[in-house]
């Protein structure tokens, strides 16, 4: 850092930001040196909370972890539950759990090219793009209640079924869609502009996505195969025939380039699923006790692999729930592909990783406001410090500790 | 063709399409049918079993017994994220999600709804 | 002198720009709606801002130096209110003119973007900062195809005057289709000038905030907002007077209603253009504007010599 450099904080209030979190930048000029990222603005302690409520609340506390893949995360969870409790989901409800997983993915990628289009200061393209997101926005709706967290799913199958009168009126809206995604498709490899601002911003070379761990389109557009709804088919995704896109350019136009083509894959799962829709009834019994054990779930969320964990422990309270969203796994590449950047790139390589921040907010590190030092605290030690706590302002939990052994203390 | 302003020819056409921007407030919005709006309660129908209380995840409804046989519900429309999973839990279906959306009020003592078999009828007549 | 002032501050001058550059500011969003198919504001908007905005707090920063901060949005709004009383209108007579007051005119239109880069370079904040240094590079850049641009027309006419020049084309009215290319040139600048999108870098809303306005607020913000607003409209008026050099001598409700239709259709395609494209970055409009509009510009400087030397045989 010579003198001449200086340092911008972007977030954690900052337009190019829709939700907070901060991005220290150090300046040379217009370019960025160097960038540090710092997580946890958003932290709402969901996995603790999920630990005191039953499996049925908790599935609509995990839908909230993020407003944009709530189906998402809703369905990773519910499958390590149901996979704990050894329940046999009916095949008419994984057509469907796909179905809406599809409908959201379609729903989530027109909002990110809305929110690139804006990025880069091209707000025609997001007006349009949010329209035509409408549509998939009421179909959403009409099948499941709700245009955001669509509580569709229940331990043990889905809550809602499908009509026969949906079938033709979600059919209808995918044929508007494809063909407005086809025009998409044909601005965002044909308007200069747009190509100007994207091509050749946010390099991540395969070797550097591997290396990093980067998931979902991030990682696709670097041309590394992978997705969890071809190598670990779950709810019904087996069944269908899809391609899963990649891309050789490596940037943020290769991303742009994925998400537009994985919704043309998406409206053929869609097609398919409608044509194939199994009879039979949309759920079975569970049990509102779980049997103790424990499920590792994973979920192709339209920002790339969401892991859930679930250890149950034989009551109707989950022992402990650990999320892993995309973002989290995405977010330590974007420092990387902003290194000597422009700092006009900034708002769209972040944008780029289709960021939820909310989701990824799962750590903290606790920095000691007198002497600035920061520590990351072990589960053992935040145990005992939340004992300590409780006891200072009067709760004993000594008693309760002796009975659950916890492990360190 | 990779040219600047691909975009003209829709842009160009938008100026005589009409405005995709509903008018709402003005224009009211339908909900679908499966809506999970605002909860009603059958008095009547309820048998006092608490299942909605034991599975709603945000403490929103209380069932009282006021009565021989007789329920009301304090439901908390503050403290409801409209998840109808009490609706789902419910044996007699005495409660039922309805399409009303429009629930702001200008305190919050002003949410909290008392539903028996009197209140229950006249804000039936009401919405 | 009761006229001379009339003219000023009424008509042509304060309040006719101000409510002029009010209405221009809304035909712009409405129209930007509309083309995006959405609906847009209501008539008042743009006026509602403005006095929401004058009965908002005015908040100085600490850092910042108090003189030249409040100084330059009065500045920016007098240089624009100036630069108008020189363009011809709807007669081919501005209401002040000597020969050289098209450089005067383009120097006084050049003065906004200089008070952007003070007030924004005062307010000692980092996003005000980079908006200041970024309006200023692309000052360096717009601002010569502009003057080129003008100046091939100007030449043409043999003149510096813009009261002249709407004379000399009116006499010689298909001369102007020569100026088609630089009028596009010209539209590409005044885009610049006007930070509109693709060329809105300084203000670029998702990097920087608002660029150098980013400290501004309450009166202070006002009076900028209104001053760019009368920019565009100066600015559009200027190109009309130069490239649309028609219908002055119809009288002046013919001329005047002329005169807002010509400046409204410069608008309109300033409003096209920045619905169409996405922003360009810093480099990026560096290079497009040395590398294809400066030399454009010269090329048609020299079209218009070879022309006029036939013409003058
Ligand atoms: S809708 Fe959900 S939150 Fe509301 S009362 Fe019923 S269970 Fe509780
Ligand atoms: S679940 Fe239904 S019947 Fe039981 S208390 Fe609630 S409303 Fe009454």
């Amino acid at each position: 850092m010579d003198r001449y450099d200086f340092k911008i904080p972007i977030g954690p209030q900052h337009p190019a930001l829709k939700e907070p979190e901060s991005f220290l930048l150090t300046m040379h000029g217009e370019k960025i040196s160097s960038m540090t990222v710092r997580l946890g603005y958003n932290h709402r302690g969901i996995e603790k909370a999920c630990e005191l409520q039953t499996y049925i609340q908790d599935m609509y506390l995990i839908e909230r972890v993020c407003g944009i893949c709530s189906h998402s995360h809703a369905t990773c969870f519910i499958q390590a539950v149901e996979e704990i409790a050894g329940l046999q989901v009916p095949k008419r409800a994984l057509y469907i759990r796909t179905l809406v997983a599809e409908l959201e993915r379609v729903h989530s990628h027109l909002l990110w090219l809305g929110v690139a289009g804006h990025e880069i200061g091209f707000d025609t393209l997001l007006m349009y793009s949010w329209r035509d997101r409408e549509v998939v926005m009421d179909i959403l709706a009409m099948l499941t209640g709700n245009r955001v967290n669509y509580s569709v799913n229940t331990i043990g199958g889905v809550r809602r079924d499908i009509t026969a009168e949906h079938i033709p009126q979600i059919l209808k809206a995918i044929d508007t869609l494809e063909e407005r995604t086809k025009y998409y498709i044909q601005i965002a490899t044909e308007e200069t502009t747009i190509i100007k601002r994207l091509s050749g911003v946010g390099m991540l070379s395969y070797d550097d996505g591997v290396h990093l761990g980067a998931v979902g389109p991030t990682a696709r557009a670097s041309g590394i195969d992978r997705d969890v709804r071809r190598d670990d088919p779950y709810a019904s995704y087996e069944d269908v025939k899809f391609a899963v896109i990649t891309d050789k350019h490596c940037d943020v136009y290769g991303r742009a380039v994925v998400r537009v083509l994985e919704l043309m894959e998406s409206y053929k799962i869609i097609r398919q699923i409608l044509a194939n829709l199994p009879d039979g009834p949309i759920a079975v019994k569970a049990p509102r006790k779980i049997p103790a054990g424990e499920a590792l779930s994973r979920y192709e969320a339209p920002r790339g692999e969401d892991v859930h964990y679930v250890k149950a422990n034989g009551t109707d309270k989950p022992e402990r729930v650990k999320v892993r969203a995309p973002t989290l796994a995405n977010v330590q590449v974007v420092a990387h592909m902003l290194k000597d950047r422009y700092l006009a790139d900034m708002p769209i390589v972040i944008a780029a990783i289709d960021p939820c921040f909310s989701c990824t907010d799962r750590l903290i590190s606790v920095t000691d406001a007198g002497k600035g030092t920061k520590n990351t605290m072990t589960w053992p030690q935040l145990h005992s410090y939340s004992i300590e706590w409780h006891r200072k302002s009067g709760i004993d939990f000594s008693e309760l500790n002796k009975k659950f052994k916890v492990p360190g203390n | 063709m990779i040219r600047p302003g691909r975009m003209i020819k829709q842009v160009l056409q938008s100026l005589f399409k009409k405005p995709a921007t509903s008018l709402y407030p003005f224009v009211k919005t339908a909900m679908p049918d499966k809506f999970r709006g605002r909860l009603k309660y059958y008095p009547e129908r309820c048998i006092g079993c608490m299942l909605c209380m034991k599975d709603c995840p945000s403490d929103a409804i209380v069932i009282k017994k006021i009565g021989d046989k007789k329920y009301q519900a304090e439901i908390n429309l503050a403290r409801c994220i409209y998840c109808a999973q009490c609706v789902d839990s419910c044996p007699k279906d005495a409660l039922e999600a309805t399409k009303e959306f429009e629930l702001a009020k200008f305190s919050r003592e002003n949410l909290k709804v008392v539903c028996n078999e009197e209140t229950c009828r006249s804000s039936e007549t009401k919405t | 002198m009761i006229n001379v002032f009339f003219n000023i501050l009424i008509f042509p001058g304060l309040i006719f720009l101000s409510i002029f550059g009010l209405g221009a500011e809304y035909f712009d969003r409405k129209l930007c709606a509309k083309l995006q198919n959405r609906v847009g504001p209501p008539w008042f908007q743009p006026l509602a801002d403005f006095i929401k905005l004058l009965a908002k707090e005015n908040v100085i920063p600490n850092q910042a130096d108090p003189t030249v901060f409040t100084l330059m949005p009065v500045l920016a709004f007098t240089a624009t209110l100036t630069a108008f009383f020189y363009i011809p209108l709807w007669q081919t007579k501005a209401l002040s003119s000597f020969n050289g007051d098209l450089i005067v005119v383009l120097y006084l239109l050049t003065i906004p973007t200089l008070t952007f880069f003070l007030g924004g370079w005062y307010a000692r904040s980092v996003f005000s900062m980079i908006g200041a240094a970024r309006s200023i590079i692309q000052l360096f850049a717009y601002e010569i195809p502009l003057f080129l641009a003008i100046l091939a027309p100007a030449m043409m006419a043999g003149t510096l005057s813009l009261s002249e020049m709407t004379v000399f084309y009116g006499s010689h009215p298909w001369l102007v289709l020569l100026n088609l290319v630089d009028f596009v040139i010209a539209l590409v600048a005044l885009l610049g000038k006007l930070e509109k999108t693709p060329f809105d870098i300084p203000e670029a809303e998702t990097e920087i905030v608002a660029g150098c306005l980013t400290e501004y607020s309450g009166r202070l913000l006002a009076f900028f907002r209104i001053a760019i607003d009368m920019e565009m409209v100066v600015g559009s008026s200027l190109l009309a007077a130069v490239f649309l050099p028609f219908g002055f001598n119809f009288g002046f409700a013919i001329g005047f209603i002329l005169y807002l239709v010509k400046v409204l259709f410069v608008v309109a395609l300033l409003s096209l253009a920045r619905t169409i494209v996405a922003r360009l970055r810093i480099d990026q409009m560096i290079n497009f504007c040395w590398k294809i509009v400066a030399p454009a510009a010269f090329l048609m400087l020299v079209v218009d010599l070879v022309v006029k030397g036939l013409i003058s045989r």
